[in-house]
């Protein structure tokens, strides 16, 4: 208990300050969360959900907690929870999953809480966008809490990008995000990290939906230092959606695991699956998905896809697709690959004259093209071809102006 | 052009060339016939540097210039092409790109600035016409979803873009119909210049009504065994290789 010990302490320590600057929902269930945290501390290797990801040593480091207000762009659909249109306490830390330790730490330690709200029918004109600039000059803890909240027949896109300049500074972030969609709502989440060696993230989506809706999470890692991506879907309405989809990128020693839980509990719901890595160097990447279908859940189709490209020797990758069927008439598949470059794609392309070094780009940035075709939101999905081309190429500004969807 | 001397080689542990002598000159064609897995494909492969076939002895010159010593991409730069046997299909990676990847890359190892866009557009536009090949297979992804006919016609449509002055087609006639043949050869035809050599495999004479050969080869168990002019093509047409092979146990 070496890690947790020093955020028991800090808890301790800043609790006061936190609520402070918190607000009432928030502050309800702060010490039931902490308490949650404290008994439990956070999940071991031995804990299936976190086999592939050493959760107590990327908190082992000392950093200072961030507790300044979040910033976000001008839009009458986000809101800071203190000024929140409707009552909070109905969905507030109900979707997330309570006895996971990243999300009783974050509940514990978030002061801050921002509101996306679409109301009934609404479609926002333009995309919402949400930017974490990761910017300090010493080592700092940022304990990120997003409620999405669609209405009925609500519809919107909402990208979140984490950027991160090339600086000596270490993070650490985690993130809770819960997503409550109404009947017949309608949702493109992407999230796309681009940071750099010294970050660590551990990010918690929670994605609840009822009949009719549909939508689509898209996490993208271009460019990180150690990440943990858990998605968990609970579809509940009968003709509900969900599609979830990964593109990640490492390289150097760079450590990418994505966790997803997709769990069918009513009839006739669709789910599609498909993460892709690229991985180069020493980076290691890890894709455990499962998709518990329910005995309820009679007509449910579920596909789940991971393919990998291993380019170097020295990288590694786990990949654990699951499916637990309870119910008789589903059409459930799901399936990995792990392979290496095409040689003979490779030989082709150099006798045309390509060199070696461009022929890889071109096959890597292939291999990724599949996902990022099925980004819906035309300007992300053109910026993100030119990303990822650029991140093969070793050519990312880490420095440049993010403003995707400008 | 091209100058083989006792070239030994072998692919995945198996030698498979066993002394290979050949020289062409500027503006020859010469035509590699012989059995399956005498070593014919073998041959190309190692001219053009396939990274999964060794080389144990011999040399090879292109224009005077050590081939054996350079990557698979400086010999292409230098200005040899080889039309697969089987084209690779490369899905994701789409035909535009790919040809511009290589036109640029040649010209950059030339010294010169890459292409214009507008410019590589419109030679795209004159190349595909010459060899009939379809516009929208140019959007697609390399020889994906392309039918038999569609790859070797590819080929022919790489070479028109990279303007090769040595050129190895490796079976371009197999699976192909008699008028895609035609089309290939004669495509072929109208871009070869005085001083563009080629080495031709093939199973059948009937390529070589289109290309005419200045010499043929037969190939045997990783050697040449006979040469003559154009006369034997016809004549292993009709015969088959079983009389130079008897002929070859009597010299021994």
């Amino acid at each position: 208990m070496e890690s947790e010990r020093q955020y028991i302490e800090l808890y301790h320590d800043a609790a006061d300050l936190i609520r402070q600057r918190s607000c009432a929902v928030m502050n309800a269930v702060r010490d039931a969360a902490f308490q949650a945290f404290a008994s439990q501390g956070f999940p071991s290797r031995k804990v299936e959900r976190y086999r592939y990801t050493d959760v107590a040593a990327a908190f082992a480091p000392n950093y200072g907690l961030s507790l300044f207000p979040l910033t976000s762009h001008p839009s009458p659909f986000i809101f800071s929870f203190k000024d929140a249109p409707i009552d909070l306490t109905p969905y507030y830390n109900k979707v997330a999953d309570a006895s996971d330790g990243i999300t009783a730490l974050n509940t514990a330690l978030a002061h801050e809480g921002l509101l996306i709200y679409v109301p009934r029918n609404h479609r926002p004109s333009a995309p919402i966008q949400v930017d974490n600039w990761l910017r300090a000059t010493a080592p700092t803890m940022m304990n990120r809490r997003v409620l999405i909240l669609l209405e009925e027949g609500a519809d919107a896109t909402i990208v979140i990008n984490d950027k991160a300049d090339a600086q000596p500074v270490s993070f650490l972030t985690t993130q809770v995000i819960e997503v409550v969609c109404k009947a017949n709502a309608r949702l493109d989440l992407y999230e796309i990290e681009d940071t750099n060696p010294l970050c660590a993230r551990f990010s918690n989506v929670y994605i609840q939906e009822s009949r009719d809706c549909s939508v689509k999470h898209n996490v993208v890692t271009l460019f990180n230092g150690h990440t943990r991506n858990l998605c968990d879907v609970y579809l509940q309405g009968e003709n509900a959606e969900i599609t979830l989809n990964g593109c990640a990128i490492g390289s150097g020693s760079q450590h990418i695991d994505n966790n997803t839980l997709i769990a069918h509990q009513v009839p006739c719901c669709q789910s599609r699956q498909l993460y892709k890595y690229v991985l180069d160097d020493h980076s290691v990447g890890a894709f455990a998905g499962k998709i518990f279908v329910g005995k309820e859940a009679q007509k449910t189709s579920s596909q789940e896809v991971n393919a990998n490209l291993v380019a170097a020797s020295t990288a590694r990758m786990y990949t654990q697709p699951m499916l637990e069927i309870y119910a008789d008439d589903v059409q459930c598949n799901h399936g990995s690959t792990v392979g290496l470059l095409d040689e003979s794609a490779l030989f082709y392309m150099r006798q045309r004259g390509i060199p070696e070094a461009e022929a890889r780009t071109l096959l890597k940035n292939a291999f990724m093209g599949q996902v990022i075709d099925q980004i819906q939101y035309q300007p992300l999905r053109d910026k993100l071809y030119v990303k990822v081309e650029k991140r093969f190429r070793g050519e990312l500004e880490k420095c440049e102006e993010c403003r995707l969807c400008k | 052009m091209l100058e083989i001397k006792n070239l030994h080689a072998r692919v995945a542990g198996k030698e498979i060339l066993k002394g290979i002598d050949l020289t062409i000159a500027d503006g020859e064609i010469h035509a590699i016939m012989g059995t399956n897995g005498a070593g014919k494909s073998t041959l190309s492969n190692v001219i053009v540097g396939n990274p999964a076939y060794e080389v144990t002895e011999g040399s090879i010159l292109f224009n005077g210039q050590d081939l054996l010593a350079m990557t698979t991409e400086q010999r292409a730069h230098a200005g040899i092409f080889m039309s697969f046997q089987t084209p690779v299909e490369i899905p994701g990676v789409s035909m535009t790109n790919f040809m511009r990847a290589a036109v640029n890359a040649r010209r950059q190892a030339q010294g010169k600035e890459p292409l214009k866009s507008t410019d590589f557009l419109k030679i795209m536009r004159e190349k595909r016409k010459l060899v009939e090949i379809d516009q929208k297979l140019m959007t697609r992804s390399v020889n994906e979803g392309f039918s038999g006919g569609e790859k070797k016609r590819n080929e022919i449509f790489q070479m028109a873009m990279l303007e090769p002055t040595f050129c190895i087609l490796d079976e371009t006639d197999s699976g192909l119909d008699v008028d895609a043949l035609r089309i290939v050869a004669e495509g072929f035809n109208k871009l070869r210049t005085p001083e563009t050599s080629a080495m031709i495999i093939t199973h059948y004479q009937r390529l070589l009504d289109y290309i005419k050969p200045d010499l043929v080869h037969v190939l045997i168990d990783g050697r040449i065994v006979k040469t003559a002019g154009p006369e034997l093509a016809l004549q292993i047409e009709n015969e088959g290789f079983d009389w130079i092979k008897s002929s070859l146990q009597e010299t021994v």
